[in-house]
């Protein structure tokens, strides 16, 4: 479904991603793992456009998207949820929905903002507040509401664990299954190797922004020098 | 009581077009984060084209359907300048877009010109409209009853545009955030130009609503700049109430002044917004704006060394080849290079706040024109003789830049830009309103150089050897701790802090140090010319400058000298055609998309290319 192949991405003369690839099976959860700085962020950007990679190429069902404007990436239905959450503070939640809405595509799920409050229930009571009147985990839940109203095939999450309370990181397990279950991609970047392992099919291990390892979430366990070497658990 | 009253209404009714010019601006600064100071002749063309529509519409029904007709096609003109002339320039650090503008500025001067002629029109009164009303006594336009109606309407139909449509959600979380908005499929480039065809289409609105009160003339566009700028630094960049709020405000006080201070109508609006800044740093209705938010140079900034040894030769040798020229020159030749070389001094001047503080100071010509008055007030009232002059000339614009800067630097980025050009307009406006003691319009004549020095060349060898001197000076100041610390100021003012540096403290002296620069500038200019007019304080002599350190390129520390002297020989030849302005303005954008780093960086790079100086980093 989505096909990394030696994308090499920089800021300015910082070299970040090195030759990075791998691959994104559709119906996969799979999960970007590696430790702070490690190039995590910079691939998701890379995939959506956001940071243009300077070699190598990214397809996604069969396209080449490398260059492409990221409005257009975006509406061959990738979704992109970003680290730092990025919703529009100074909006409602109901227009935050809004901007993220797209029309339907065949493939997807057609997303309602009513399906949206069923899953998270919280927002449901929130829908006239303003974002910057969120707690962390309801903008959380806000960022990836916003992306679902876009009908994407293959959602990218950036850190969807990081910075929310216990409770809430299990809710986003749980969000992620489902979606999972809808037959949307996903494609997520971890340090919490534990959420890790309670959403992923397959995962990639990148250092240096470079693929380190490439398997299924068995095979790593039982290789717990992998684990040590390239994560801090 | 009944005048009071009647003076309210009329200050609501000149809001009216202010504040639709003022909202077109704040709206879109807000999306696409460029300031566009042509703003000022979209709402030129909005009276020109609402004139010519009203000449072939008959009736009342005519009359508004020409200020409609008016709005919609300065918003096509602005669709049209978008994608030509800001589409390629939305990545390219703010001073780029603001010089683009200014070129879209001198382009729109001369296409008014060459299509209605330089005649001033009466605007056309308001059919049904054109008797007054008396209330309490006092008479009071029906035109402006109908007016203080309008704008409502116009305000809560752009309200309701901006906070009940999917565009308007899209435009205030583009104002956030447009990757964002981009990343979740939304294409800017057209939310861009659509924003700046609903902004431009107001200011259209705005200039043709004012036509029956104010006609149409050719210098409606920097007429209205200061006081835009004043309206939304007072109401808050990006907030339509605070649009609102602050055009009646100004409006209002406008009306009282010319009848209570006739002498600073001009000056009291500064003095509002001066207060207002204090108390509120980012207007009344505002938000802190994160400045720099797409980086201040497209490309990592090369450190600034002192000369090499071929770079000192080649100044060498012109040097000795301008102390030679009296011998081979007329003084037709040496006039011209007296100007050229004052001029130097001047776009050197804020070539070192601009390039190296990062300060992009748009009202420099307050100092070069404020030492200049000051040397010629000095001759005029108190008989100083020139040399006496020439010393208090750069202590006076000096002090004026400290005391404007104290407030500019209070905001950064374009806020500081809106500011400095609207303090220069301050100085000018005083000057020209204050004919009593500045001679006004008619200026002040008979300022001549001491009898040794008043020979050409004479006059000539003192002007190179100050203005050589000074820009040595600047040079020097570059290279010493001062000038790091300032360039620490620009390129991190945290990192500059924390080792120890008051990053507004040095700003600010390096402000009234270029401004002391430029009014050395000044002074020797008066002399030089033997008078002086209010329009060396004009907006467009500060652009002069400004276009000079950009055509010469603001990286290059030979920036300012090689643009002045480029700008000041060719303006020579230039002047001399009619459309010199659309020639200049063509020139300034097409420099803006092609050649990014001015004349100076440009040729640097074209040097580097093959091998006649060798790169920095391969040093
Ligand atoms: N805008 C930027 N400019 C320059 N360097 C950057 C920028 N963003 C990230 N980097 C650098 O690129 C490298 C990779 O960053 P990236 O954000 O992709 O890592 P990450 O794996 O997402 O880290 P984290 O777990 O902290 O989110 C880091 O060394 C970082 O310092
Ligand atoms: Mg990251």
């Amino acid at each position: 479904m989505l096909e990394i192949k030696g994308v090499n991405s920089f800021y300015g003369k910082a070299h970040v991603l090195n030759d990075l690839s791998f691959d994104v099976e559709r119906g996969q959860v799979v999960a970007l793992l590696g430790r702070n700085g490690a190039g995590k962020t910079t691939t998701m950007k890379s995939v959506m456009q956001l940071v243009v990679p300077q070699t190598g190429s990214v397809t996604y069902q069969g396209t080449d998207i490398t260059r492409m404007a990221p409005h257009k990436v975006a509406k061959l239905g990738l979704g992109y949820v970003p680290e730092e959450r990025r919703i529009f503070t100074d909006l409602t939640v109901m227009e935050n929905l809004e901007v993220g809405r797209q029309p339907a595509r065949e493939e997807t799920v057609t997303w309602s903002e009513d399906m949206l409050f069923d899953m998270f229930p919280n927002l449901a009571e929130r829908r006239t507040n303003r974002g910057k009147e969120l707690s962390g985990g309801e903008q959380q839940m806000l960022t990836i509401a916003r992306t679902l109203m876009g009908n994407p095939s293959l959602i990218l999450l950036d850190e969807p664990s990081e910075g929310i309370a216990p409770v809430i990181v299990e809710e986003m397990a749980r969000v992620i299954l489902r979606l999972k279950k809808d037959g949307l991609t996903v494609l997520l970047s971890e340090q919490n190797l534990h959420f890790a392992q309670a959403v992923a099919d397959r995962v990639v291990i990148i250092e240096s922004g470079t693929a380190k390892y490439k398997g299924t979430l068995g095979e790593l366990n039982a290789h717990p020098e992998v684990r040590d070497t390239y994560l801090s658990v | 009581m009944g005048l009071f009253i009647a003076q309210i209404l009329t200050g609501l009714a000149n809001a009216s077009a202010l504040f639709m010019v003022a909202s077109g601006l704040s709206l879109i600064f807000g999306v696409t984060r460029i300031v566009n100071f042509a703003h000022g002749s979209f709402y030129m063309l909005g009276a020109y084209v609402g004139y010519s529509f009203m000449q072939v519409l008959p009736g009342g029904f005519g009359f508004w359907a020409s200020i409609l007709l008016a709005g919609l096609v300065v918003g096509i003109i602005g669709i049209i300048v978008e994608m030509l002339v800001l589409r390629p320039v939305y990545k390219a650090p703010e001073l780029f877009q603001l010089v683009a503008t200014f070129g879209v500025i001198l382009v729109i001067q001369d296409l008014t010109l060459l299509v209605w002629g330089a005649d001033d029109f009466l605007g056309p009164r308001a059919p049904g409209l054109k008797g007054i009303i008396r209330i309490m006594g006092e008479p009071v336009p029906k035109y402006d009853l109908a007016l203080i109606a309008l704008t409502p309407f116009v305000a809560f139909a752009l309200w309701w545009l901006i906070t009940k449509t999917r565009t308007g959600i899209l435009v205030r979380a583009a104002t956030q955030d447009r990757e964002m908005v981009g990343a979740l499929g939304v294409n800017q480039a057209w939310l861009f130009t659509g924003v700046f065809f609903l902004g431009c289409a107001l200011a259209g609105l705005g200039g043709a609503v004012q036509l029956p009160k104010g006609g149409a003339d050719l210098l409606m566009d920097f007429n209205i700049l200061s006081a835009i700028f004043v309206v939304v630094v007072i109401g808050g960049m990006g907030s339509l109430p605070g649009a609102y709020v602050a055009a009646v405000l100004i409006s209002v006080l406008n009306v009282f002044g010319v009848n209570y201070l006739p002498q600073s109508t001009l000056a009291l609006m500064f003095v509002v917004m001066v207060v207002v800044l204090i108390f509120r740093p980012f207007g009344l209705f505002g938000r802190e704006e994160v400045a720099g938010e797409h980086g201040q140079v497209g490309e990592p900034e090369r450190p600034i060394k002192p000369a090499g040894q071929t770079a000192r030769m080649i100044v060498v040798v012109g040097l000795v080849l301008l102390g030679l020229l009296p011998l081979v020159g007329d003084s037709f030749i040496l006039v011209l290079i007296t100007d050229i070389a004052i001029f130097c001094l001047f776009a050197a001047s804020l070539h070192f706040l601009l390039g190296l503080g990062g300060l992009v100071s748009f009202g420099h010509a307050a100092y070069f024109g404020g030492g200049a008055y000051a040397a010629a007030l000095l001759v005029t009232y108190a008989g100083t003789p020139m040399e006496l002059a020439l010393i208090l000339a750069p202590l006076a614009a000096g002090l004026t830049a400290i005391i404007f800067g104290w407030v500019c630097l209070r905001l950064t980025g374009v806020y500081f830009a809106m500011l400095t050009l609207a303090f220069a307009q301050l100085l000018w406006s005083l000057v020209f309103q204050w004919g009593d003691f500045t001679g006004g319009d008619d200026g002040l004549v008979d300022i001549w150089p001491s009898e040794w020095a008043s020979g050409t060349t004479t006059f000539y060898y003192l002007a190179l050897v100050l203005c050589i001197g000074g820009i040595i000076l600047l040079r020097h100041t570059a290279h010493s701790p001062f000038g790091y610390a300032l360039r620490g100021a620009r390129d991190s003012a945290r990192q500059a802090e924390a080792t120890g540096i008051n990053t507004k403290h040095v700003q600010w002296v390096a402000f009234g140090f270029a401004g002391a620069m430029a009014g050395i500038a000044g002074g020797l200019f008066v002399f030089s010319k033997g008078s002086i007019f209010p329009n060396e304080l004009e907006i467009a002599r500060s652009f002069d400058a400004l276009i000079v350190v950009f055509l010469g390129g603001v990286k290059t520390l030979a920036g300012g000298v090689v643009g002045g002297a480029a700008l000041e020989g060719a303006k020579d030849y230039i002047t001399r055609f009619e459309y010199w302005r659309l020639l200049l303005g063509l020139l300034i954008i097409f420099v803006v998309i092609l050649a990014p780093d001015g004349i100076a960086g440009t040729l640097r790079k074209w040097a580097e290319r093959i091998g006649f100086i060798k790169r920095e980093d391969q040093a």
